[in-house]
């Protein structure tokens, strides 16, 4: 293939270009004609296409996230907001945490394994991009039916280069969700998030500013991986005849990835950066227009200079290449030799190919011609927005409006025949067998991991400052009401964190949706930022960044609508966060919050076939008042035990307590299919002290929330009422799931 | 008796992280004679007797749902006496 110069770009203004092959609209070509002045030399063309691709240019959901930004709360955590790699909270006593979600799903379907690990690749250099040191992974996934044979192959292959993955780098993963649904059936959602932590003062951005500073590339040489894989990968659904289309997948080397953490967390230390980004999706062509964008604008680039794996690959190749493992710097001339000296300490490999200008173009060449001639704006940040119709989508109102129907429980051997079922129902059951994978200690530091309420990392060894993170979302209830959906995802991972007695700080996401183009599925995001925006605001927690991942459908089946959310606080010692469980017997267990026949959405009703009802309404001042009560009850050291209620409800919550430390208790209760089974919002059980009811009594008038005595701990079977359930018989329910399912 | 040969490659395009680590310890220890390194597999398979088309075509079945992963690596089957 000849070289398409932009010289050439002008003298032939008739030549076709392959625009609708790589994913652009005609609208969308003739726009970049009109930006240049001139047909784009195909090198452009490239960095159009994958930039203003869906993945990259969020063109269909920017409209909808400016609520983020409008509807933010006032916080004073908040250190840096939206758009950059990550954003930044600060936990005080100097420290700053960074954390993110993103969605790794399409490269995962294709290649388990390798999507996989290059998604933990990814978001971990995004927050190292922020001068942060990686601390923990998490990792919540989405699958098809647990026993489908496609189940069996992307699983465990997910699973082991997650493991594969995060292990190498010295990473504990502290937790995550496995949820297991037919729409996820050659979809799966794997969504990784990663925390990192710095001093406030260490906070690095993505800009090149500084006349004369050079573009510095690091990390790994440039190779094939995955050229095109973010347009074509993430901007396309999944149809018939699959296997053409599987661009090469990218390959991980974790090794390498380590290595460049800790050359650029020195570098950062010698304060040798002016901004950084990394080469994730996009690679090349991302940043560079957003390093410049994030500048001045003016940028010269000389990709000749570009160290390749495979020396045969073409200009356009290479802006396109994701290849994993390489970063991108901005640097002061005279601090380049310093910077060279510790990427060869690192064994790192390290080329200038460029440098900042003062003009307003991006300007690329190859072998001294022009192939890139651009306002980097426009390919970075002003790309097409589109203001997609949407549609409340006709089953809505038809599932709304029906009512559940579900087995009553009458006896005791049916109150033991529910809780054993819960107990070993794929999405309930013990996942032991996946994060046993995972190492979850590494470092040190790790206070909390599955199957606790919430991952928590001490992050100063000296004070026992920590955080803790949670994940959730609940697509049953977004699918039957995306707004309210929302907000009880968001409520759940702020009680979550709460629960151990960390403080709610700020909000991250993984937004992932069926294709834009259906007005039906463009209602559901809509109705989804809606809710999340408003419940943000009523909790007083900014958004600090996130991602959306669209086009998540199998022809014309569209996943659930499924937005992760992922909360983050900060416990003052990490030492006296209170357990998810109670290992003696004899404290007083109560529930906090009201139960009501909330079974639409349930785990309990998706198990019997119904995906009907309406949710139930968050009442998101009642969750504030229960967190103020549980940070309250911590502080005080009410709390023997603390656990969320939420999927499963009591059952699957007692299930998990009683299972934790093999410590059994007596429960009483009144209506006991409703209060057992009900997923109601808002809802923790809490274990304390038999003589200090009274502390607890009092608090629950303070805050307003409804307590009531469930029972006692104690003894080696979970009683419920006069149903006896040996803790042996629901450790075999809850445990022997995965092992059966995937050896 | 023979053998069944079945060596699997990563494709040429794909990163191979175990031949590079093995490419920059060769010099190390005063080897450097290599320009790259790339590692693979190779699986021996015992039968009886000569085989047959039919068992070797078996094998290339093997080969792509077991033996190697066709969306990054390729084999060729070979028969060894």
């Amino acid at each position: 293939m000849s070289l398409d110069t932009v010289a050439i770009a002008q003298s032939t203004p008739e030549n076709k270009q392959p625009f609708a092959e790589l994913g652009l609209k005609p609208d969308e070509y003739a726009r970049i004609k009109e930006i240049l002045g001139r047909r784009p030399t195909s090198s452009e063309l490239a960095m159009y296409s994958v930039m203003w691709s869906e993945h990259c240019s969020y063109k269909s959901s920017k409209v909808h996230l400016k609520q983020f930004g409008d509807k933010a709360p006032i916080s004073d955590a908040l250190l840096v907001g939206i758009g950059e790699n990550a954003g930044v909270v600060d936990v005080g006593q100097g420290y700053a945490v960074t954390f993110k979600i993103e969605s790794h799903n399409h490269p995962s379907f294709v290649e388990p394994y390798q999507g996989a690990a290059t998604g933990i690749g990814g978001i971990v250099r995004d927050i190292l991009t922020m001068g942060a040191r990686p601390i923990a992974v998490m990792d919540p996934l989405r699958f098809g039916p647990a026993n489908a044979p496609d189940t069996r192959r992307v699983l465990p292959g997910i699973v082991a280069g997650i493991g594969g993955y995060g292990n190498c780098l010295g990473l504990p993963n502290i937790g995550g969700e496995i949820v297991f649904d037919e729409t996820y059936a050659g979809n799966p959602l794997v969504n990784a998030l990663c925390v990192g932590v710095m001093k406030h003062s260490d906070i690095k951005l993505a800009k090149a500013a500084g006349a004369g500073n050079l573009v510095v590339l690091f990390g790994a040489k440039t190779g094939g991986d995955g050229i095109g894989g973010v347009s074509v990968l993430a901007s396309e659904t999944f149809g018939a005849g699959g296997s053409t289309k599987r661009p090469s997948v990218q390959v991980g080397d974790p090794f390498v990835e380590k290595i460049l953490i800790e050359c650029s967390l020195e570098i950062f230390a010698e304060d040798l950066v002016v901004g950084i980004q990394d080469l994730g999706g996009a690679g090349l062509s991302c940043a560079t227009s957003e390093l410049a964008s994030g500048g001045s604008g003016g940028m010269k680039v000389a990709l000749d200079k570009v160290p390749l794996r495979d020396p045969s690959l073409s200009p356009e190749e290479i802006l396109m290449s994701e290849s994993q493992e390489r970063m991108c710097a901005i640097v002061e001339p005279q601090k380049l030799q310093r910077f060279l000296e510790i990427c060869k300490k690192w064994d790192v490999t390290v080329t200038a190919i460029g440098e900042v200008t003062d003009g307003e173009r991006l300007e690329i060449t190859w072998n001294g011609e022009v192939i890139v001639d651009v306002p980097p704006r426009t390919v970075a940040h002003e790309g097409p927005v589109y203001n997609r119709p949407l549609a409340q989508p006709a089953y809505i109102d038809e599932v709304n409006k029906q009512k559940i129907t579900l087995p009553i429980l009458n006896s005791a051997s049916d109150i033991k025949a529910a809780v054993l079922k819960l107990a070993g129902a794929p999405n309930l059951a013990d996942k032991s067998w996946v994060t046993s994978q995972y190492d979850k200690y590494v470092q040190g530091n790790t206070i909390q991991s599955q199957p606790d309420d919430s991952g928590m990392v001490r992050i100063d060894e000296s004070t026992h400052l920590g955080v803790a993170i949670s994940t959730d979302a609940n697509a049953n209830w977004s699918y039957l009401n995306p707004y309210q959906g929302a907000k009880l995802a968001l409520a759940e991972a702020a009680r979550n964190i709460a629960t151990a007695g960390a403080r709610p700080l700020a909000v991250t996401n993984c937004l992932n949706f069926g294709s834009p183009e259906d007005p039906g599925v463009m209602w559901q995001f809509a109705e989804t930022v809606r809710g999340l925006a408003d419940g943000c605001l009523e909790m007083g927690l900014p958004v600090t960044g996130g991602n959306v991942s669209f086009y998540n459908q199998t022809g014309p089946v569209a996943i659930l609508p499924t937005p992760v959310i992922g909360v983050l606080g900060v416990i003052q010692d990490v030492r006296t966060r209170t357990p998810m469980s109670f290992n003696v017997a004899g404290l007083d267990l109560y529930l906090l919050g009201d139960t009501y026949e909330d079974f639409a959405g349930s785990e309990w009703a998706f198990l019997n076939g119904e995906r009907v009802g309406q949710t139930p309404t968050a009442d998101l001042a009642r969750e504030i008042r229960l967190i103020e009560l549980l940070l309250e009850g911590h502080a005080d050291g009410l709390f023997k035990a603390a656990h969320d209620l939420s999927q499963g409800g009591l059952s699957a919550g007692l299930t998990e307590m009683v299972l934790r430390y093999f410590v059994g208790a007596t429960i009483t209760l009144g209506n006991v299919g409703i209060e057992l089974l009900s997923e109601s919002p808002g809802r923790v059980v809490v274990a304390v002290n038999a003589g200090t009811s009274q502390a607890l009594s009092q608090l629950a008038t303070k805050y307003s929330i409804t307590l009531s005595k469930l029972g006692t701990t104690g003894g080696d079977s979970l009683i419920i009422n006069d149903c006896i359930i040996p803790l042996s018989e629901l450790r075999t329910a809850h445990t022997s799931t995965f092992p059966t399912l995937f050896g | 008796m023979a053998i069944i040969v079945v060596d699997v490659m990563l494709k040429p395009e794909i990163l191979d992280p175990q031949g590079n680590a093995v490419a920059s310890a060769l010099p190390r220890l005063g080897f450097t004679f290599a320009n790259s390194v790339r590692q693979g597999k190779r699986f021996e398979i015992e039968i009886d007797g000569e085989p047959t088309p039919a068992q070797l075509a078996e094998v290339e079945k093997a080969a792509e749902v077991l033996l190697s992963n066709p969306v990054i690596e390729t084999y060729v089957v070979r028969v060894e006496k």
